[in-house]
Order: C-alpha cells, then sequence, then structure tokens
C-alpha cells in the first residue's frame, strides 16, 4: 500500500467528503470543519507527491506546514466572524447571513 | 505489519471523516474531526514527514480544534442542538461531490504520474528549517504577517463593541 | 558636378533663395532684407556673365548640355536638362542684369511699401521663373517654368492688390496667358506623340532626318500651337489686352516684365523653336507679329498715361521680334531682343522715375485726386530731372531707330528682314514692310511725343512742378548703366566703331540660325544682304520723319493737334486708337457677354429647373421615404425588435434572480457543476 495512488485515493475522500460538508451544513462551525477537511486533504496530496514523486527536496512539507499555518489563520477569523454573526443574529447558521449589511 | 497499521489509520481517517460531515450533532463532529486530524497525522507518518506530523498534532488537534470546539460551545445553545444541521439541496450537493469524487479517482489512478523511486528519509527537521529560511524565506515572513493581521483581526472582529 | 553646371544650377535657384529667404526671413528683417537679394541676384549676374565670357573662349559649342531623369513610367520617360549655348548665355546676361538693375532701383522706388521684402521675394521668383526658361533643354521644363512665369507675373502685377484695377489686372494677365499656353501644350504634346521626345535638340534633329516627310502639315499645327504660347506671353494679338493692364504693378515691375522677363519669354521660345518652324508656320508668325507691331504703334499715339504708351510701345517692339522670327530674321529678331530689353527697361525705370517724383510732389501738395502717370499733368520736367530726361532721350532714340544707339542696330535688321521678305515672296506679303516701316515712323513720333509732353515746353500744374525733384542714386544708376548699354557701340566694339555696321562680338556669337523644316536659310541670308541698304534708307527716313512730325506738333506746336484730332477723328480714327482698336470691347461683346448670358441661361436653367423641379422632387421623394422608414422604424424596430429584446432581457432577469439566494453553498455547488462540465469536456473530446 505505500504508493501514491493509494495516498491520492485518501485525500480525494477526504476533499469530497469535505466539499459535501461545505455544500451542504448550516452551522458556520461545521462548514468551518469542511474545509478543515479540503485543507487536510490538499497537505496530504503534497506530501504524499514529495515522497513519491521523485524530489530529492522536502518542499512539499514546507507547503504542509504553509497550509498548516494557513488553517490555523482561517479558522481564527472565521471563528471570530461566527461569533460575531452569533452576537447579531442569535444563530450561527450562515444562510440568515444574507443580508450584506448590519 | 506496516501495510495493516497503512490501512488502519486510513480506515480511521475516513470513517470519522464521514461521521465529521453526516452527523447530526454538532459536538460529535467536532469530536469526529479531532480523529479525522489524528490519521492524517498518522499519514503524514507513514510518508515520513515526522516534523509535518507532530506539527499537524501540535497546531491542528492542540489549537484550531479547541478553538473550533470553543466556537461550538460558545454559539451553540443547548436546546438546539436538534435543530436540522442541513440545508436543502443535499441531493445535488452529494450527486455533485460524489462525481467529483469520482473523477479525481479516476484521474488518480489512471494518470501516468511522474514518480521517483520513495524517499527514505530519517531527520526532515534540519532540511526543512534550511528550505524555509533560505528559498522559503520570502513566503515564510510573508505567513508571519499573516498570521499577525489574523490576529489583529480576529480579536478586532470579536472584542466588545 | 563640373563647375559649369554647379554655375548654371547657382543661376537657377540663386533667385529661388532669394525668394524663400524673403518670404520666411525678410519680414522679420524688414529693410535691410533687400540686401539678400541684391547679393543673389549679383552673384547670379555675375555667374551669367561668366557664362557669356565663356562664348568668345570657345565659341560654337554648347557650353553645357545636362540631362537628368525627372521620372520614368515604364518606357516613357520624362528627362529635365539644362542646355546653355551662346543664345542663353546672352539671355541670361539680360535677364539677371535687368532683374538686378530692377532690384537696385526697387530698394528706393519701393520704400516704405508695407509689403517691401515680400516684393523683393516676388522678384526673385520671377527671375527664377526666367531663368528656368532660358536654362530649360526640353520643351517640357519650359513649360514647367512657363507656367510658373504666370503666377509670378500675377503676383507682381496684382501686388498693389487692395487697388481693384490692380487685382483685376493680375487675374487678366494670367488668364489670358492660359489662353496661349493651352495652345503651347497642345502643341508639345503634338511633338511629343511624333518625335517622342521633349528635348529641343532632340526634336530639331529628328526634324532634320525627315521625321515629319509627308507630314508638313502637321508639324506646321504643331509649331504654330507651340507658338500660340508665345502670342500669349509676347502679347502679341490678338492675346496682347493683358499686357496694358498690367501697367498697374509696381513700374520696376512693368520694367522686369516688359524688358526681360515675362514677354520675353514668349521671343525666346519662339528663338528656341525656330528651327522646326516650317515656312508656312513662320508665315503665321510673320503675319501675327506685322500686325501686332503696326496696330500696338497706332494705339500708343493716343495714350496719355506714360506708362501705357510705354506698354503699346513694348507690345509693338514685341511685333517687330516675332516678325523678324517669322521673316526669317533669326539674328536680327534676337538682337532685337537684347537690345529692346536694355533700352525699353531704361525708359520704363525712367519714367517710374518721373511717376515717382509726381507721385511725391502730389503726396507734399496734398493732391490724392491727380493721376501722377497722366502726361498731361507734366511737362517742363527736363530742367527738374535732368538724369532721367537724358536716359529717357537716349533710350527713345534707340527705340526709334536712330544711329549711334542700339535700336537702329537690330530694328533696321528686322526692316530689312520684312523687306527681303516682299521680295522672295511677293503679293502680300508687302504688308510686312508696310507695316514695319509704318511702325517705326509711328514709334518716333509717339516716343518724341511723350517726351516733349512730359519734359519740354511749359508746366501743365505749376503747383505740382515746384515739388518736382530728381530721384535718388539708387533710381538714377540703373538708368545711366542701361542708357550706355543702349549705345551701339556696347554691341560693336572693337569690330567696328561704324554706327552703320552692327557686326560685332553679338552677331558672332549669335549665328544667322538654322532651320530643319523647309526654309533655306541661305536664301533668306542673301535676301537680307540685298535687302539692308534700302531698308537702312527708308528706315533713317521714317525715323526722321516720326521725329520731326513730333516736333512740330508737341514742341514747336506748329499743327494745332487737338484741331488736328478733331478732323481725324471725323473717320472715327482717333477714337479707334484712343480706344485700343476696341479689342477689350469687342472681347466683351463676342466673348465674355456671351459667356455671361450663357451662365445667365444655364444658372437659370439649373435654379428653375434642376433645382426647384428635379432636386425640389427628389427632396420630396426622400421626404416620403424618411417619413416611412421612420413610421416602421419605430413602429417595428423600435417597439418590436429592440423593445423586444429589452423585455426578453427582463423576463430572463426576473427568472435568474432567483437562482441568486444569497447562500453561499448553492454557489459552491454551482462551480463544482462548472468544474464538472470541464472535466466531462475535456474528457468528451
Amino acid at each position: 500500500m505505500d504508493n501514491l495512488q493509494s495516498y491520492l485515493i485518501i485525500s480525494t475522500i477526504l476533499f469530497s467528503l469535505g466539499l459535501f460538508g461545505v455544500m451542504t451544513r448550516r452551522n458556520g462551525v461545521a462548514v468551518l470543519m469542511g474545509i478543515e477537511l479540503i485543507l487536510n486533504a490538499a497537505s496530504l496530496n503534497f506530501v504524499a507527491f514529495n515522497r513519491f514523486g521523485g524530489m530529492r527536496e522536502l518542499d512539499g512539507q514546507v507547503f504542509g506546514i504553509f497550509i498548516i499555518v494557513l488553517a490555523a489563520a482561517e479558522a481564527a477569523v472565521a471563528l471570530a466572524i461566527i461569533i460575531n454573526l452569533f452576537k447579531n443574529h442569535e444563530t450561527v447558521n450562515i444562510d440568515s447571513a444574507d443580508q450584506m449589511k448590519g | 505489519m506496516a501495510e495493516v497499521a497503512f490501512i488502519i489509520v486510513a480506515a480511521i481517517t475516513l470513517a470519522s471523516a464521514f461521521f465529521v460531515v453526516f452527523s447530526p450533532k454538532l459536538m460529535y463532529s467536532g469530536v469526529a474531526l479531532f480523529f479525522t486530524l489524528f490519521g492524517v497525522a498518522g499519514l503524514y507518518v507513514f510518508l515520513y514527514a515526522d516534523f509535518l506530523a507532530a506539527t499537524q498534532i501540535m497546531v491542528y488537534v492542540g489549537g484550531i480544534m479547541v478553538l473550533i470546539l470553543f466556537g461550538i460551545m460558545l454559539t451553540n445553545k443547548i436546546a438546539s442542538t436538534d435543530l436540522r444541521q442541513t440545508n436543502r439541496g443535499r441531493f445535488m450537493a452529494g450527486l455533485g461531490a460524489f462525481i467529483l469524487f469520482l473523477f479525481m479517482a479516476y484521474i488518480a489512478l489512471t494518470a501516468q504520474w511522474h514518480t521517483g523511486s520513495p524517499q527514505l528519509l530519517d531527520a526532515t527537521v534540519a532540511k526543512l528549517g534550511l528550505l524555509i529560511l533560505y528559498q522559503y524565506l520570502l513566503p515564510f515572513e510573508v505567513a508571519s504577517i499573516l498570521l499577525l493581521a489574523a490576529l489583529i483581526g480576529a480579536a478586532l472582529l470579536s472584542r466588545k463593541k | 558636378m563640373t563647375p559649369t553646371l554647379l554655375f548654371a544650377l547657382a543661376i537657377l535657384f540663386l533667385p529661388l533663395l532669394s525668394f524663400v529667404f524673403q518670404i520666411f526671413v525678410g519680414n522679420r528683417i524688414g529693410r535691410a532684407a533687400h540686401w539678400f537679394s541684391l547679393a543673389a541676384l549679383g552673384i547670379t549676374l555675375s555667374l551669367a556673365l561668366s557664362f557669356l565670357a565663356n562664348i568668345f573662349i570657345t565659341p560654337g559649342y554648347a557650353l553645357l548640355d545636362v540631362n537628368t531623369v525627372w521620372f520614368s513610367s515604364g518606357s516613357f520617360t520624362v528627362e529635365l536638362g539644362i542646355y546653355i549655348d551662346n543664345i542663353a548665355a546672352v539671355m541670361l546676361v539680360v535677364v539677371s542684369l535687368i532683374s538686378f538693375l530692377v532690384h537696385i532701383y526697387s530698394t528706393e522706388y519701393m520704400r516704405g511699401d508695407p509689403r517691401y521684402t515680400r516684393y523683393f521675394g516676388y522678384l526673385g521668383l520671377f527671375t527664377f521663373s526666367m531663368n528656368g526658361i532660358v536654362l530649360a533643354n526640353s520643351l517640357l521644363m519650359m513649360y514647367v517654368f512657363w507656367e510658373l512665369v504666370g503666377p509670378s507675373s500675377y503676383l507682381l502685377i496684382g501686388f498693389w492688390f487692395e487697388k481693384q484695377t490692380a487685382a483685376s489686372a493680375g487675374m487678366k494677365a494670367f488668364l489670358t496667358n492660359r489662353v496661349g499656353d493651352i495652345g503651347m501644350f497642345i502643341g508639345i504634346l503634338l511633338l511629343f506623340m511624333q518625335l517622342g521626345t521633349f528635348n529641343i535638340q532632340a526634336i530639331a534633329e529628328q526634324v532634320e532626318f525627315g521625321a515629319f516627310d509627308g507630314t508638313g502639315i502637321l508639324l506646321t499645327v504643331a509649331g504654330i500651337m507651340v507658338f500660340m504660347g508665345a502670342i500669349g506671353k509676347s502679347a502679341q494679338f490678338p492675346l496682347h489686352i493683358w499686357l496694358p493692364d498690367a501697367m498697374e504693378g509696381p513700374t520696376p515691375v512693368s520694367a522686369l516684365i516688359h524688358a526681360a522677363t515675362m514677354v520675353a519669354a514668349g521671343v525666346y521660345m519662339t528663338v528656341r523653336i525656330f528651327a522646326f518652324l516650317t515656312p508656312a508656320a513662320l508665315e503665321f508668325v510673320a503675319v501675327i507679329g506685322g500686325i501686332t507691331a503696326l496696330m500696338a504703334a497706332i494705339i500708343a499715339i493716343t495714350q496719355v498715361d506714360i506708362k501705357r504708351v510705354l506698354a503699346y510701345s513694348t507690345v509693338s517692339q514685341l511685333g517687330y521680334m516675332v516678325m523678324a522670327l517669322g521673316v526669317g530674321a533669326f539674328q536680327a529678331g534676337f538682337f532685337h531682343l537684347t537690345t529692346h530689353a536694355m533700352f525699353k527697361a531704361c525708359l520704363f525705370l525712367a519714367s517710374g522715375s518721373v511717376i515717382h517724383s509726381m507721385h511725391h510732389a502730389l503726396h507734399k501738395i496734398d493732391d490724392h485726386s491727380t493721376d501722377p502717370q497722366d502726361m498731361r499733368n507734366m511737362g517742363g520736367l527736363r530742367k527738374k530731372m535732368p538724369i532721367t530726361y537724358i536716359s529717357m532721350v537716349v533710350a527713345s532714340l534707340s527705340i526709334s531707330g536712330i544711329p549711334f544707339f542700339t535700336g537702329f542696330l537690330s530694328k533696321d535688321a528686322i526692316l530689312a528682314g520684312t523687306l527681303a521678305y516682299y521680295n522672295l515672296h511677293h503679293g502680300w506679303t508687302i504688308f510686312l514692310p508696310i507695316s514695319g516701316f509704318g511702325a517705326a515712323i509711328i514709334t518716333a513720333f509717339y516716343m518724341f511725343r511723350l517726351i516733349f509732353m512730359t519734359f519740354h515746353g511749359e508746366s501743365a500744374r505749376q503747383d505740382i512742378h515746384e515739388h518736382l525733384h530728381e530721384t535718388p542714386g539708387a533710381m538714377t544708376t540703373p538708368l545711366i548703366i542701361l542708357s550706355v548699354l543702349s549705345l551701339a557701340f556696347v554691341f560693336t566694339i572693337p569690330s567696328t566703331v561704324n554706327p552703320f555696321n552692327s557686326r560685332g562680338w553679338f552677331t558672332t556669337a549669335i549665328q544667322t540660325g538654322e532651320n530643319f523644316a523647309g526654309l533655306d536659310m541661305e536664301v533668306v541670308g542673301e535676301a537680307l544682304h540685298h535687302a539692308h541698304e534700302p531698308a537702312m534708307m527708308i528706315s533713317l527716313t521714317v525715323a526722321a520723319l516720326g521725329i520731326l512730325a513730333a516736333l512740330l506738333f508737341y514742341l514747336f506746336r506748329v499743327v494745332n493737334v487737338e484741331k488736328l484730332t478733331k478732323r481725324i477723328n471725323k473717320l472715327g480714327l482717333y477714337n479707334l486708337s484712343f480706344h485700343k482698336f476696341y479689342i477689350d470691347e469687342i472681347y466683351d461683346a463676342i466673348l465674355y457677354r456671351p459667356f455671361f448670358w450663357y451662365t445667365r441661361v444655364v444658372a437659370k436653367f439649373d435654379w428653375e429647373l434642376y433645382d426647384q423641379k428635379f432636386i425640389d422632387w427628389w427632396g420630396w421623394v426622400t421626404l416620403k421615404l424618411s417619413d416611412w422608414s421612420g413610421y416602421s422604424d419605430y413602429n417595428w424596430l423600435d417597439q418590436k425588435v429592440v423593445d423586444g429584446f429589452g423585455k426578453a432581457t427582463r423576463y430572463f432577469g426576473k427568472e435568474l434572480r432567483l437562482s441568486q439566494s444569497g447562500v453561499i453553498q448553492n454557489y459552491i455547488l454551482g462551480g463544482v457543476i462548472g468544474i464538472l462540465s470541464i472535466f466531462i469536456l475535456f474528457q468528451a473530446f
């Protein structure tokens, strides 16, 4: 099982699940979790290609680190927004945030 | 032996990911995400990315996960846990995601990837450190600015008016 | 580039340089700008003199004969070239000398004119055009400069265009010349069609070797056609009408036009094409010259405007030259062109001097209604303006054909030519010597009438007389130079000092000319030789008679002129002369009036039928069409098609608005479907 394809399949499943979650969930926090899945899928792809793609350096892993950094920043900001949304609307359902104001 | 371990880790990852997406209860989704992220960290270990696996556990499991759980707990009233958690268009979204999955899996399995012999690495930390501070110095600095901006932005957004 | 060619080009382009300088820079410099023109013309003159000197070093050869391709299109090639032989060299000196002297003279005459520098520019342009004609080796190039003379003269004759008469005189000169130029152009094209070249030497050569054998009539027609240009430019009957009107220009310009440049161009051109003019064409030329010489002389008798007398005198003398060429007295014709240039320039500049002085005197007594050119207001100017007087007398003696003066030499040769022509052909050709001698006696008469009326006798207006004075040195110096050049010895020394013998450097340089179109020059020369003696006798007699008559009429007042005039006028003869044979009136009656009548008819037709009926009908149709078009545009295109698009857009917008739910997840779904579509498309193709 130590080959590129198995990791790609795993990351594809993760990605599709994350996408499905993003598309179907109403709760903002749940949408955020879907996004985390997608980001992990991407990161896993980077690392897998780094190992099996015939590279001598570790550029793929560097990208993984950057993705983690990005995810951290994104999660912090998203949660701040969600808390704000909750304060204003008494809900975290993102389809209630379609006012484009206030 | 390693293969069995790999299959177990992959199975845990995917199963918990399913749970994250399909669980009607948000708190259960959050806990399932915990396992998914752990699973991905395990996969990193299988890919000889030890530093990345450690980072995954520390940042994701230790930071983001806690943040998300806090978010769930802060915003969810106990009474509303049985609220409908999914929106309409569920079938269309499922179909779209599934077909996309089929396509990507098809590509992943049939494409002639440019591959070489798998890297066999022991300590990646030193190499990563050199890479980040030489070749990727500018993205690294930009990332730090991004983090700073996110910090300030988050603080600004969530403070009391 | 040989020095000779360089010199020739300098002669051609220095006056043009002067023109460009005066037009673009002169105005900023002001009066001092004339030094540039004077320098340019001075150099031109000295170069021309160097060519003249060359005649004696290498006699009988063309000094310069260069050709360059102007443009070529397939087998059709047009060449430009410069050809300088003895004739051109003499002519160059004449042109640049007169032009130079006119430049000097003008510095004083035009002093204070608001367009002073522009005037010098125009003089330069005029000299440039004339030098171009002289230097041209082909009829086409000559024609180009020929046409350039037209606008130059237009600019100069109409120089004081604030005066209506001056403006229309410029126009008249230009348009009248066009009539001749059309003929000349047709002639040039006839020759080109037949011979395939514009080069004058080449044409003469081809004619010599029988290019027109069997089609002599065509050569005659072509020759007459080309000569038509000369009829226009040299003011020959019936196109002479522009020249007297051209007196409206500044007097130095008149001197330039009538002595050296414009009118001389016609004669010079005839000299150039002489070699291939058939006897029949030459006969035509001679008759035209004869008519012009006599008619203009008769008109000159009765004119009272000092410049108009000289203008008709010019026409008459040009008639002489043309007639000389017509009868085959080639040398005499060109000789008269040269001598005439000197004494006529002298006469004009002297008359300008008188007018200038009169003008100043009138200005002083604040009289603006009196005509400063009318001889009836003059009289007794001899003591006030001695230099002008003497130079004018010298020039008058010369033009009258008195021995010791140049006019005698050339005129005598022409008269001999006419006599010889009669001796050869008999019959009606008696007209030519009659015209020649008749014009000679009249010339002597009217010239001395002019002298006596202007310079002798009692002053007609004492108030004007008191303020008259001799003009400054810039004006008298050219007079002195020109009157010296009117003395016979200038052209004969050092060969002979005999005043009755014209043999000298000029006759050596200018040979009798050749004719390849059928005229036997040897026979003509023989006849000329025989006619020489009697012609001289008669011409001396008639000149003396003319002067005597003038003395009796205008100096001693033995004959009451007015009574005589009335008596003559019983037959309408005086009026006939005074009104210039009514030629302007005849043209008015047979050309202008019918033309205006025709234009009125056409205008009427145009307005009443074409405009009011046809055009307005079309307007009505257009109106109806546009009504219908507007109706259909509004009802169909606007209301249906354009509004239809609007409605459709609004409908689709209303429907599609529903898809914009504001739910981000639906958008993501849309994105996923888009990606899938792209995948599917890539897989499918």
